[in-house]
């Protein structure tokens, strides 16, 4: 039920079935493998999507943090295979679809097909905000694949909402359902994300969704998440517990209490995702995310979110302070998938030298 | 036939990479004479340039070039997979060598340092990726000391040196560069990472490479002296032909850990500065394959000619410009 004042400033079409008027995805199984180092279990996955599954949640994301083939030396080895995860999710799954991430130049096509086999319904691609035209070939092959589309603006607040609208309708054009604006190193205050669901909303009107993807280091994520849906955006992320990279994500259960609050329907259960965050994920949180000098410097030096446990690696390795990293990689203007540059500005730092090219 | 000791090239798509390619030929090669530069486009800037240069160019296609009277050489094939799959067939009929810069592979990988010395006879030779020339040769180093049962690459490029091409395709990078990590670098498996960075002023193209290595390398020692000699080595055997190629710190080592399954790990981080013949320096990317497909169809043509290929290492001889160190 909506209120005039959170009625959308432009109608989005029905993409998705479900009757309500935002659509939450959690993320959980997706961004919080970052806060775990990659450790999910399988037992966690299945407890967790459950959990998620019988409170109403519709879009459950489960993928190594750096999405499709992200288990690496540079992002961090799954301790399983995210294809036996995928599988496990969508066996758990009753009425929620399982939801992929990929990253064009990281994941491939093969990698799409294989988790779709593996009974993923939503492919989600995510691209820097400048480059969505690497996506184009991924889109296509989501959509013969019959697929739901979702596209990813990361580091959404580096380009102008002018900008990042161009990019979005070359999403749209390669067959994208729902743009987000992602708000990947939780950088954006307030207007910042209207503006920019707006300008978004106006550049392709009825011919897709838009999203909003928020983090926490400057605790903004669900603030943002309300903007963005007044500004017209239909698909919000979430993590229970904020379980996410940097300081965490827009926890699931607040987005969800907020959302009825203001009268906004979700179709999620409000006891049903406190006891999925209270007694399902908290007791196998690790680390809980917080606010501290290094997440808060990710997010007012606009480094990317999942940049922190590296840094703190590195500075521990190297001897040198974990937020100076995060500081020098956001005034280099590096962008998601760098870590390996984690480790060129701890040695800089450590050495003292300039960046500069020999 | 007469004895020669210089040989002719054509250049197959007239494109930021076919000109590049040309400009290192005219400037460093003192075996090929780049002849032709052959497009499809009749207002292609490409070969308005080349002919303003004195070669003869058409926007016929590769049929024109196989109905010349005298045919090259070599052919630097600098268009699409699609279409040198097409004309690959059509060079080895008429018995013309083809360095191919597309990633059709229709030919071995080759990587100029790792190599070059197996595959002389070839008559269709495959330049990898960019990426794929930026660090075969430092995970061969690696494999020619140690077992490397993982080798994995991260390479960073300037958004604005990414062509179309690439774009419409990435998974073709990611997928021939970790398959080179492999079948040039002597991993057992591979996987490669490219990243496109918008950042201005430009970066530099960086490569990380990871290697897993065994605990006995990462630790301070002869093993481990042998290993860092070994890379520092290909990087100047690389230097050869790519002057702005080097290290951005020292290799890194660290010990084994649970997290990487067990595996310890040797870090070598490599910047690419591009030289600056016809794309800018931060088009490190570029010029690494360029300067690649150029040494290597020197050395080729050199080698069935049966002539020294008196590369021109230094910009000093030809331009009289000082190459920065």
């Amino acid at each position: 039920m909506s209120t005039d004042q959170n009625s959308a400033t432009a109608p989005s079409p029905v993409l998705f079935s479900g009757g309500v008027d935002v659509r939450l995805t959690d993320t959980t199984l997706r961004d919080g493998s970052h806060a775990m180092s990659h450790q999910f279990t399988e037992e966690q996955v299945r407890t967790t999507v459950r959990a998620l599954d019988d409170a109403g949640v519709q879009v459950i994301e489960v993928t190594h943090g750096d999405g499709l083939g992200g288990s690496s030396f540079n992002y961090g080895f799954s301790a399983v295979d995210e294809m036996s995860l995928i599988k496990a999710a969508v066996a758990e799954a009753h009425q929620a679809k399982i939801a992929v991430l990929m990253l064009p130049g990281l994941g491939t096509v093969e990698k799409l097909h294989e988790a779709h086999n593996m009974g993923a319904q939503i492919a989600r691609i995510a691209t820097h905000c400048t480059e969505a035209d690497v996506s184009i070939q991924h889109f296509g092959a989501a959509r013969e694949l019959g697929m739901e589309t979702v596209g990813f603006l990361m580091l959404s607040h580096m380009i102008s909402p002018e900008e990042l609208a161009k990019q979005a309708r070359i999403m749209v054009d390669a067959g994208c359902q729902c743009v987000y604006v992602v708000d990947s190193a939780g950088a954006l205050i307030l207007e910042d994300v209207s503006d920019r669901v707006s300008a978004i909303v106006a550049e392709i009107g009825n011919d897709a969704q838009v999203g909003y993807h928020g983090h926490q280091n400057m605790s903004f994520g669900v603030a943002n998440s309300v903007l963005a849906y007044r500004a017209g955006a239909r698909q919000i992320d979430g993590s229970l517990c904020a379980l996410g990279a940097g300081a965490g994500n827009s926890p699931t259960e607040v987005l969800a209490t907020s959302f009825e609050r203001l009268g906004i329907h979700t179709g999620v259960d409000i006891n049903g995702v406190l006891a999925a965050a209270e007694d399902v994920v908290k007791p196998f949180i690790r680390r809980m995310p917080i606010m501290d000098r290094s997440s808060i410097t990710q997010g007012y030096a606009g480094v990317y979110s999942s940049f922190l446990l590296h840094a703190e690696r590195a500075a521990e390795r190297y001897g040198v302070p974990a937020h100076e990293i995060l500081m020098k990689v956001g005034e280099y203007g590096y962008v998601g998938g760098q870590e390996d540059m984690i480790i060129d500005v701890a040695l800089e730092l450590r050495d003292g030298k300039k960046k500069a090219s020999v | 036939m007469t004895t020669r000791t210089k040989g002719t090239a054509a250049i197959v798509g007239p494109g930021n990479i076919g000109t590049d390619l040309m400009f290192k030929l005219m400037r460093r090669s003192e075996v090929l004479d780049p002849r032709w530069m052959v497009g499809v486009d009749p207002s292609s800037d490409g070969l308005r340039r080349a002919k303003t240069l004195g070669l003869e160019a058409s926007h016929e296609g590769v049929d024109w070039l196989l109905a010349q009277d005298e045919l090259p050489d070599v052919v630097f094939e600098c268009t699409s997979a699609k279409a040198h799959q097409a004309n690959a067939p059509k060079y080895a009929e008429a018995g013309i060598l083809a360095v191919d810069l597309t990633p059709a592979a229709v030919g071995p990988y080759l990587c100029p340092p790792v190599n070059l010395d197996f595959n002389l006879d070839a008559m269709n030779v495959n330049m990898i990726t960019c990426g794929g020339q930026a660090t075969t040769p430092i995970v061969a180093a690696v494999s020619s000391v140690v077992d490397v049962p993982y080798a994995e690459i991260v390479a960073s490029i300037s958004s604005k040196s990414a062509g179309p091409g690439t774009r419409a395709n990435i998974d073709e990078f990611t997928e021939t560069t970790s398959e080179a990590l492999e079948v040039v670098g002597g991993a057992k498996s591979g996987k490669a990472i490219i990243i496109l960075n918008p950042v201005e002023p430009p970066l530099m193209m960086r490569n990380t490479v990871f290697c897993a290595i065994p605990q006995a390398a990462a630790e301070a020692g002869a093993l481990r002296d042998r290993l860092e000699e070994s890379i520092h080595a290909m990087v100047a055997r690389v230097q050869e032909y790519v002057p702005g190629y080097h290290l951005r710190a020292d290799p890194q080592f660290d010990d084994a850990r649970d997290l990487w399954n067990g595996m310890a790990r040797v870090t070598v981080p490599i910047e690419v500065k591009g030289r600056g013949d016809y794309l800018p320096e931060y088009a490190g990317n570029l010029d690494i394959i360029t300067s690649a497909a150029a040494r290597v169809g020197d050395m080729m043509v050199a080698h069935k000619l049966g002539v020294d290929s008196g590369w021109v290492a230094t910009d000093a001889a030809t331009t009289g410009q000082e190459v920065p160190a």
